[in-house]
């Protein structure tokens, strides 16, 4: 797999979104792409059914905090192409002042309980996902615990049982 | 009469005390010590008295009195009455079908001929089958009255399961009842004095569907759905504590003890040893009197009948501890659409067999 | 069936098969809307496990990540151990030495062993077959022993360090394993007597909890429940790392996607574990197992008590952490349930920014509504055992 072979994704990336693709780079041998988040879902369902790219699986969608930039957030996937054994990460810049993205459940059905759980742990919020409520903290949890201002030791409210 | 009554009597205590007094304690301590064995482990050997273990024969002991001083509630918005009256209803039909049982057959000893029945009853074998259908109100009740969903799942799979069995169940005994022409359970004994008139060659296939009955009726595995642990909790026993709790498990080992005696007693030559008539055994103990020989022959007798139980309750425990559970409806299946099919084929067979010959 | 519904007037009954039940091993609380016995829908929560595993990194020094780790997927630690400190080498663009790759592929071998027999033998506890579960328990029992012989812990190993690892293969290893490997041989044997050729058992788990290899991908499943679909996709061979390239071993793939599928699966790749490690001890060359490099990984204490350049390159990596250079990677390993890839963002100083796991069975929890819905209560018991949702690595 040489550089020209793992740059494939990257190129037809930019080809086909030229105004979307902010920057990539293939740091350590990660082709990485880094997009604006509006086109999210047009990209997403390109890198799935394009012929050459077939990227069908959708390994991992999580969040990063870069508390003190602008945009803050990036949500970031990982994907995987079976048929071509190549992976990509897109990371979708997202500000703190418009906390939304598209959600990508139509395009794997994977991603309903990861962007669950990035709106759990981030509070971002995808817009069109069909049940987006915390799943791995309770209903009555204050915040959202993976952010760079939340303190480490912070307390919670003590809850009852619910059913 | 006052002879008639002490023999009775006799008769009672000495089968409550081999069934209540010690199969009951000693099965709990084969169920640890067979499947320790089968699984490559030691099982439970920790209870002693004065540092005495008898090889985890107190484990039973220790049981017992845990039970009894376990508190005893019942739930919260649960039906009080029919909460504590299923397990009796489940345990009486389980002691009771004991009273039909030969074990042993008959003997003059000092003038008077002593049957070794509790009660030699015209309607034999169907008396059982009575008391196995009584025996489904307990598990049936336990469930509903828990007031809770998961005891509800184990009692409706317990009416329906132990329904449907029942009726596999009888059909399968008609074949014997047909080749040895009497329900009474003393007859079908005494006829299988012969070897080779033992049920087991008369009616193979009804000894298998017997068997398979009688462990569903009994509800262990491979038929434990009602119970089944790792889906219900403890099915419709969930909510029972203390000496309640007891009662079902009890229930459940001594039915296994029913199951065994009624297949010795239809298939295995009751309490025969093969090959030896009642004459040939009565003639081995001449030398100690009519009487003497009588009352030997008469131990003799009981000794081989509980060794064959103890051989089919060691082969329930095996199948227990080996073969995984039934679903629901592949129990239910198996039932209407193969053991009863199987049961008829088996009866009208027979009953050809029978006028031809 | 609806139509029988509609003129009796029944309603659907709710059961909540909770958090703590002997059937969700993991803590995970199923409410299954059931009319009679059939599942109309079923609500899987989960996250009663999670203990903020990525929160806690962000707070520790890279190197003192790597307990947590083991307390991930915790029937499988040497994995998710192997998997973190490749990430981290990855990051840094160090390579350790061969000795330490070998050792590593025994590692990791040894605990899918641990993890297949305990998902088969909890299988087959929960069908009902008592005794498979405890010749498998044995068969790990010894597995365990061999683990600890090599690292001292049984569970939490916490073996594996940033460019090498704690120490070296114990005296007499190599016969320790061909005795170990017999009797888990023999159990295997036995097991499969008990179990694969067992009509109730197969009654149980043939066709339940089927999935087709188009769905399986799109749900993200990855592992043994996607190679009983029918998709030859592991880690280990479609992008090697460690030594897997030199290794000769064969991966078992399915046909349906039934849970039936997935227990010969399993079965099928404890074998090959087996064949792993037998082919990485006879091939293991001599040599060190600690890349030299005293900024990413500690010195003999000799050599830290005696030299200063030593001491300060220890003393600034247990205070500081070690650095590596800002950037972020994703290393994926096979896992004992799939795809286990670690997401490390680093920003030049001695703690993670962020270090997110990808876990497998989260994909594959997520599929239970769909592989259960129009069956029986009884068959979430062996479908849920099948996907071996381990809690700690679904919650972290």
């Amino acid at each position: 797999m040489g550089l020209m072979d793992a740059s494939v994704t990257l190129k037809k990336l930019t080809e086909k979104f030229p105004d979307a693709v902010v920057g990539t780079h293939n740091y350590r041998g990660d082709d990485t792409a880094i997009v604006k988040k509006e086109k999210i879902r047009d990209i997403c369902l390109f890198l799935r059914d394009d012929p050459d790219l077939l990227y069908n699986f959708m390994m991992d969608l999580t969040v990063v905090d870069y508390l003190g930039r602008d945009p803050r957030f990036e949500v970031v996937y990982h994907l995987y192409s079976l048929p071509h054994n190549r992976r990509v990460r897109i990371k979708a810049l997202v500000p703190e002042s418009d906390l939304t993205i598209d959600s990508v459940v139509s395009v794997w059905v994977a991603a309903d309980w990861f962007e669950r759980e990035a709106y759990d742990m981030y509070g971002v919020v995808f817009t069109g996902h069909p049940n987006l409520r915390r799943i791995l903290l309770y209903e009555g949890f204050e915040g959202h615990p993976l952010r760079k201002d939340y303190p480490l030791k912070k307390r919670q409210p003590l809850i009852g049982p619910v059913n | 009469m006052l002879a008639d009554l002490i023999e009775s009597l006799a008769k009672i205590v000495f089968i409550f005390t081999v069934n209540v007094g010690v199969f009951a304690p000693i099965l709990g301590w084969v169920e640890r010590k067979q499947s320790a064995v089968m699984q490559d482990r030691i099982g439970a050997n920790r209870a002693d008295i004065l540092g005495f273990t008898a090889i985890g024969l107190f484990h039973s002991l220790a049981d017992a009195l845990k039970l009894l001083t376990k508190e005893d509630f019942v739930p919260a918005n649960a039906n009080k009455f029919f909460h504590t009256l299923a397990p009796f209803i489940a345990l009486v039909p389980a002691i009771a079908a004991f009273a039909i049982i030969p074990f042993g057959g008959r003997y003059e000893l000092f003038g008077r001929e002593i049957n070794l029945v509790i009660a030699d009853l015209d309607v034999g074998i169907l008396y059982v089958f009575a008391l196995a259908g009584l025996a489904t109100y307990g598990t049936v009740l336990a469930g509903w009255s828990s007031r809770s969903n998961w005891s509800l799942l184990g009692g409706l799979r317990a009416s329906a399961q132990m329904l449907s069995y029942e009726v596999a169940m009888g059909l399968s005994i008609i074949g014997v009842i047909i080749v040895y022409g009497s329900l009474r359970l003393t007859d079908i004994g005494a006829m299988q004095e012969d070897f080779f008139r033992w049920g087991i060659f008369l009616q193979p296939v009804g000894f298998i569907i017997y068997m398979t009955c009688a462990i569903a009726e009994n509800k262990r595995i491979p038929f434990d759905i009602p119970e089944a642990e790792s889906e219900l909790v403890a099915g419709y026993f969930t909510e029972y504590s203390g000496m309640k709790f007891v009662m079902f498990w009890m229930a459940e080992f001594l039915e296994m003890v029913t199951i065994s005696a009624i297949v010795t007693t239809l298939f295995f030559g009751a309490w025969h040893i093969p090959f030896v008539t009642d004459a040939m055994l009565l003639s081995w103990f001449q030398s100690a009197g009519p009487n003497g020989a009588a009352a030997l022959a008469m131990l003799v007798n009981i000794v081989v009948f509980f060794a064959k139980v103890s051989f089919f309750i060691w082969l329930q425990m095996t199948i227990r501890w080996t073969l995984p559970r039934f679903r629901y409806d592949q129990v239910m299946r198996m039932c209407w659409k193969m053991l009863l099919p199987l049961s008829l084929i088996n009866l009208s067979i027979t009953g050809l067999v029978v006028l031809l010959l | 069936m609806s139509e029988i519904s509609k003129d009796l007037h029944t309603e659907y009954m709710v059961i909540n098969m909770g958090p703590s039940h002997p059937v969700t091993h993991g803590t995970v609380k199923f409410l299954a809307t059931l009319e009679g016995e059939t599942i109309v829908d079923l609500d899987v929560e989960i996250g009663y496990l999670h203990r903020g595993f990525e929160k806690m990194c962000e707070n520790s020094t890279w190197q003192q990540v790597i307990p947590y780790t083991d307390r991930l997927n915790y029937v499988s630690p040497l994995i998710n151990n192997t998997g973190y400190a490749l990430a981290v080498e990855k990051l840094l663009g160090i390579d350790v030495p061969e000795r330490c790759k070998y050792l590593r592929v025994i590692a990791c071998e040894l605990s899918r062993l641990s993890d297949h027999l305990t998902n088969v033998a909890a299988a087959g506890l929960e069908l009902g077959a008592f005794t498979a579960f405890l010749y498998f328990v044995e068969a790990r029992e010894l597995v365990w022993d061999l683990i600890e012989s090599l690292c001292g812990a049984r569970v939490t190993v916490n073996y594996v360090r940033i460019g090498g690892l704690k120490n070296d293969l114990p005296e007499r290893f190599e016969e320790k394993v061909r005795y170990v490997f017999k009797e888990v041989r023999r159990l295997w044997v036995d097991v499969d007597k008990l179990l694969t050729k067992n009509r109730i058992f197969i009654d149980r788990v043939r066709g339940v909890g089927a999935i087709s290899a188009e769905e399986a991908i799109a749900y993200g499943f990855t592992g043994p429940c996607l190679r009983a679909c029918g998709v030859p996709y592991d880690v280990r061979k479609a992008q090697p790392y460690l030594v897997y390239d030199r290794m000769d071993f064969e991966v078992p793939i399915g046909e349906t996607g039934d849970n039936y599928d997935k227990y010969l699966v399993r079965m099928e790749e404890i074998q090959q574990s087996m064949r792993i490690v037998e082919q990485a001890l006879a091939q293991m060359p001599d040599g060190p197992i600690n890349v030299r490099l005293p900024q990413v990984r500690m010195e003999p204490k000799e050599k830290i008590y005696s030299r200063i350049d030593s001491l300060i390159y220890h003393f600034k990596t247990v205070i500081e952490g070690i650095k590596p250079p800002p950037g972020e990677v994703y290393q994926a390993v096979e896992g004992g349930n799939g795809e286990l890839g670690f997401y490390l963002v680093s920003d030049g100083s001695g703690k993670p920014y962020k270090c997110r796991v990808r876990p497998p069975c989260f994909a594959l929890t997520a599929a239970m509504p769909r592989l259960v819905k129009g069956r029986l209560l009884a068959d979430i018991v062996p479908t849920f055992d099948m996907i071996n949702m381990i809690g700690g690595e679904c919650d972290r």
